[in-house]
């Protein structure tokens, strides 16, 4: 499945802006063979000069940059841009993760990663870009699971799956982000309110009974996974 | 002796309950006017009524003195055994201290504060066993009347004539809230008709004097003002607080010149009471003269005025000056002082005017500072304890030797001289004599001097007549040019001493400060200060300090190394604990053989010197008690200084090396994640090219490449890992979580290494949620799961379980691997150790999964599994 075929008028182009050649190498060797167009920025600087002048449909930022950090890079490119942006971090730096995310960052990616993981990204992510284009859609699905956004029901295969409006809020905060990290801040703030009585505890006891209503193994969710220390996430849609 | 002394454990038992308790007791205080108002009674019927509400009450001292009413209350309460003290054959029953800080009630009634204790108790009153009880903070309710308050003792004595020997500081009163038990007269004249008053021994003979209405009427006011006193300064506290500071005048400040005797100590209360009725600071200030230093035994006396004005709350200060008058009147402007407060002594008119009256001169020169001149009754200015250096049988026999040396030489020189002419060489005598710094031989010498130069020179020789009547003239100018000569020569040679003791003093201050400043390290200062300590108290010194368990040691000697026994270290730590001195010279413990002081710098206490000297008497001098005072003060702050120095400086090296550790492991981090990183993604897009690239032969060496840099990147991790837990820059954040959760991560995270086993999950539903650092036991799991993936046969099955065993969660990882040789089962979890039967893996994953779950209260071992291969169990506290 090349991007083409994903319905982009043109190929897409990602900017890269990564400090490392040989990353940026075997990058361009699997993204360019996927159809997408690449356009590499070595530094901060660079990076934010090229998303201005060519328009990416998607970046992917390393935070390590030699001239500036990758969050003012992050930042400055926010305030003009919404094209949807990849992180690349060091893995168990939670914190940068979640200060990437709260920055306006999409989603990330930690280092070292397979080749197949990074596709899937970016393919969650521009495929929230055409959706976003073409006002979201109102159903969520992903394979026996459906969210009815609009009708606040859901059902697993043939089978409706009863839930708390408080559960049904939560799987609509994250089906309407479906595919990318929704913080645990953000969703204490959207189901509590901003100075509610949620507490993380409270959070992960309904994460907790979601699961069993609606994964056949909640050891291993299909649907609802959890990044560590992060926040939530619920699988983009096939 | 031994017997009375508090031991050891309940000294050390004190100070652990003080340290358990912490907070200051509060003290109430039921105050009477006199004897029979019913103290006793209020106090006891507060007290049964906070043990009805189930308040935990021992009654410490409560002398009924019969009284069946009394009596009847002190019934359902716990009462306290007395302390049996033999003292000169009396058996005297006293509040006993120990006891008390044993029992640790909630609140203890301890009766008649102002008692003395007999010898032999720890402390000399019974108020400081209160104060005692308060530090280790237990509450007190006691009695007291008024005329045992220091500074209304002399005014008490005025109104009733019976001086109070007994009398407790009134800071005691100040921190006490105050309830005044009010009799009036007539009742309490009437109760004494009834015989319900009870009298000790000592005031019966002054009874009808006492309880006249008049006098009781008096100590009435007295009692009632002292109570509005202490309401007004609570009213007054308050609102200091609330209201703004400007709306209250400037304050006035009160100074009181100080001398020996006791009219002095009247002075000193009658500024007291002053001060507190104008709500002033005070000062009390010693002026010595330079030109005429007062004898040891009355500056002593001095001083202990000033103690007195320290009691009563006072800024006390010695200074010196040349003229008295002046050395005064500028430190009154130093500090401000709008009021000074002398004494006016009345003297034999005669020495008013050779010597001019101080109290003219302090009015003359005041400028606009107030002065007030209180009246003393006729009374001389006596020195309470006359303390004079010791004249010995030896300085008279060397005065008597003088004479005979100059009777000589004037036999020698009479024949060539004339006979007026001896009197000088006599007068020589005496002076010489009077160098040695004796009054009592200098003014022997000079009388004998008379006599010799009229028995044997004048004539007649040989007889005590005189035929010419001028000689009486001689004798008589000759006497009082003697006696002048001794007495000035005297007066220089103390003034000698004196200056000749303050410079070695100052000297050896100066020597200390300079050493201590050049010192570092506790044992080396207190090494010095002991040194010091010793050769200048002429005292076998012990400097004491806590070790790394708290526990007070000895750190220093002055001579040979000296331990301590059980019963003196106890002493110290007392000391140590309170801030207080103790031991010879003090109110607490005085009969043991050595001082223990304090060294209390500005946050505490930092030890504690044992000062033993060779001669009792010399420490006692207050001087001396003074100046060992801020030695110990100095060598404290030394201590503290070191400490804080030292501190600072391991903070910063612990800084410096969490700073470069940082940096070093971001920098590892970075450098070999990357290529890794480069490495691995280029093998898998190889791998994932479509097309035919590549043959099978090639593809198998890209899987290669893929698994290899994949370990290599897992060993980084851990190797990463590892550093930051054991550098402590790992923090636990321990929230309750799902463990389904924390499990589901790490499923995913290690999808790839599992793929070719069948993980089975054996996790109840109802699993409460654990509290647990999520990041890290996502480790855990990560290195179990990895740990099981590489040492089993791939399509092996890999069992995961948890279950909830008494109060931990205990979760299994097992495997049907070839498990683990004996030996194996401990050290799987060291560092770099590599089981015998494994073939990959540097053993740091299990290190982690060791540190993470240690960390969080938990265990974790290995076991072999029936039917074979291995089990790895943790366990994880639930609380």
């Amino acid at each position: 499945m090349t991007a083409r075929e994903k319905g982009f008028g043109r190929e897409p182009t990602i900017l890269i802006v990564e400090y490392e050649l040989p990353i940026i190498h075997f990058l361009r060797a699997s993204l360019v063979e996927r159809g997408y167009r690449l356009i590499e920025a070595t530094s901060g600087r660079a990076a934010l000069e090229l998303a201005a002048s060519r328009k990416p449909e998607l970046v992917l930022l390393d935070l390590g940059l030699p001239d500036m950090e990758g969050l003012e890079v992050l930042s400055r490119l926010r305030q003009w841009s919404s094209a949807p942006v990849i992180v690349l971090s060091a893995r168990g730096q939670e914190a940068e993760k979640i200060a990437g995310l709260d920055a306006g960052a999409d989603d990330y990616l930690a280092k070292p990663f397979g080749v197949e993981e990074l596709l899937a990204r970016i393919r969650a992510a521009l495929r929230r870009l055409e959706g976003r284009v073409g006002e979201s859609e109102p159903v969520y699905r992903r394979g026996e699971l459906k969210v009815d956004l609009a009708a606040r029901r859901v059902w697993l295969g043939k089978k409706e799956v009863r839930l708390s409006p408080m559960q049904h809020s939560f799987l609509a905060v994250l089906a309407r982000h479906s595919g990318r990290i929704v913080l645990q801040g953000q969703l204490l703030k959207e189901l509590w309110g901003p100075e509610g009585g949620g507490s993380p505890e409270s959070l992960r006891l309904l994460v907790h009974e979601i699961r069993h209503r609606i994964e056949r193994d909640p050891v291993r969710p299909r649907y609802l996974k959890t990044e560590p220390g992060v926040g939530y996430r619920l699988e983009s849609p096939d | 002796m031994a017997a009375k002394r508090p031991t050891p454990e309940s000294f050390l038992q004190e100070a652990r309950q003080e340290e358990e308790r912490g907070a200051r007791g509060k003290l109430k205080i039921f105050l009477g006017a006199a004897p029979g108002v019913g103290k006793t009674y209020a106090m006891l019927d507060a007290a049964r009524l906070l043990r009805s509400e189930g308040l935990d009450v021992v009654v410490g001292v409560a002398e009924t003195h019969g009284r069946r009413e009394t009596e009847a209350l002190l019934e359902g309460l716990e009462a306290l055994p007395r302390k049996i003290v033999d003292y000169r054959g009396i058996k005297l029953r006293e509040f006993d201290i120990d006891a008390a800080l044993a029992r640790h009630p909630a609140l203890m009634l301890v009766d008649e504060l102002a008692h003395t204790n007999a010898p032999g108790c720890r402390h000399a009153k019974r108020w400081q066993d209160a104060i005692e009880l308060l530090d280790r903070g237990i509450d007190v309710y006691a009695t007291l009347n008024i005329q045992h308050l220091d500074s209304l003792n002399d005014v008490v004595a005025q109104i009733t004539g019976v001086t109070i020997r007994e009398t407790i500081p009134d800071s005691v009163l100040e921190r006490a809230d105050v309830e005044l038990i009010d009799l009036p007269p007539e009742e309490l004249l009437a109760r004494l008709k009834q015989g319900k008053v009870y009298f000790p021994e000592q005031a019966a003979r002054a009874v009808e004097n006492y309880f006249k209405p008049s006098n009781l009427a008096a100590l009435r006011e007295l009692s009632l003002r002292a109570t509005a006193e202490g309401v007004g300064a609570v009213v007054e506290d308050y609102r200091r607080r609330q209201a703004p500071r400007a709306t209250w005048p400037t304050s006035d400040r009160l100074m009181v010149c100080v001398g020996p005797g006791p009219y002095s100590a009247k002075l000193v209360r009658s500024t007291k009471r002053m001060a507190v009725r104008l709500k002033a600071e005070w000062t009390a200030v010693f002026v010595e003269s330079e030109r005429g230093p007062l004898s040891p035994a009355a500056r002593t006396s001095a001083i202990d005025n000033l103690r007195l004005a320290e009691r009563l709350g006072a800024e006390t200060l010695v200074i010196s000056a040349r003229d008295v008058v002046e050395g005064a009147l500028d430190l009154a402007r130093q500090r401000n002082v709008t009021q000074i407060v002398v004494g006016k002594h009345i003297r034999p008119r005669l020495i008013e005017l050779l010597r001019g009256s101080i109290v003219d001169e302090i009015i003359r020169k005041s400028g606009d500072i107030d002065v007030y001149v209180i009246t003393s009754e006729a009374e001389e200015v006596r020195v309470a304890t006359p303390r004079r250096p010791r004249t010995h049988g030896r300085d008279y026999a060397f005065a008597a030797l003088v004479v005979a040396v100059c009777t000589a030489a004037c036999f020698a020189i009479f024949p060539y001289l004339a006979r007026t002419n001896l009197v000088m060489v006599y007068l020589l005598g005496t002076l010489v004599v009077a160098m040695r710094g004796h009054r009592g031989p200098a003014l022997f010498a000079s009388l004998a001097g008379v006599l010799c130069f009229d028995y044997f020179f004048v004539p007649p020789r040989f007889s005590f007549g005189v035929s010419d009547t001028q000689y009486i003239i001689t004798f008589l100018i000759m006497a009082a040019v003697a006696v002048t000569i001794s007495r000035l020569a005297v007066r220089l040679q103390n003034r000698i001493e004196a200056s000749r003791l303050n410079e070695m003093r100052t000297a050896a201050m100066h020597a200390l400060s300079r050493r201590l400043a050049a010192t570092r390290g506790t044992e080396a200062i207190l090494a010095a200060a002991v040194e010091h300590v010793a050769q200048v108290f002429e005292a076998g010194i012990v400097a004491l300090a806590p070790d790394a368990t708290g526990a007070l040691e000895p750190k220093a000697w002055s001579g040979p190394r000296r331990e301590l026994d059980a019963k003196e270290r106890s002493v110290a730590q007392w000391v140590y604990d309170l801030g207080q001195s103790a031991g010879l010279g003090t109110q607490t413990l005085p009969v043991v053989d050595a001082l223990y002081a304090p060294l209390v710098g500005a946050e505490g206490s930092v030890g504690v010197l044992r000062v033993e000297p060779r001669e009792r008497e010399r420490l006692l001098i207050p001087d001396q008690m003074l100046l060992l005072e801020s030695f110990a003060h100095q060598i404290a702050l030394a201590l503290e200084v070191d400490r804080l120095q030292e501190s600072a400086r391991q903070s910063h090296m612990r800084a410096e090396t969490e700073r470069l550790r940082s940096s070093l492991l971001s920098a590892v981090s970075h450098d070999l994640r990357t290529p890794l990183a480069a490495i691995l993604g280029s093998a898998d897009s190889l791998l994932r090219r479509q097309g035919p690239s590549l043959d099978e032969g090639g593809r198998e060496l890209l899987r290669n490449i893929q698994e290899e840099s994949q370990r290599l990147s897992k060993l980084v991790q851990n190797l990463i890992e590892t550093t930051r837990l054991e550098s402590g820059a790992v923090r636990l954040t321990k929230e309750p979580h799902s463990l389904e959760e924390v499990l589901g991560a790490s499923l995913e995270h290690v999808g790839h290494v599992l793929a070719g086993h069948e993980v089975t999950t054996d996790v109840p539903a109802d699993l409460p949620l654990v509290p647990l650092d999520a990041i890290l036991m996502e480790q855990v799991f990560v290195n179990l799961l990895d740990n099981a993936a590489r040492h089993t046969p791939a399509g092996t099955p890999i069992d995961l379980s948890a279950r909830i065993a008494a109060d931990v969660l205990r979760v299994e990882v097992a495997d049907r691997g070839p498990g683990l040789a004996p030996e194996d089962l401990e050290r799987v979890f060291e560092k770099f150790y590599r089981a015998k039967s494994a073939t990959a893996g540097a053993g740091l994953g299990l290190a982690i999964g060791k540190a993470v779950v240690e960390a969080h209260g938990g265990r974790i071992w290995a076991e072999n599994r029936a039917g074979g291969g291995a089990v790895f169990v943790f366990t994880l506290p639930l609380r």
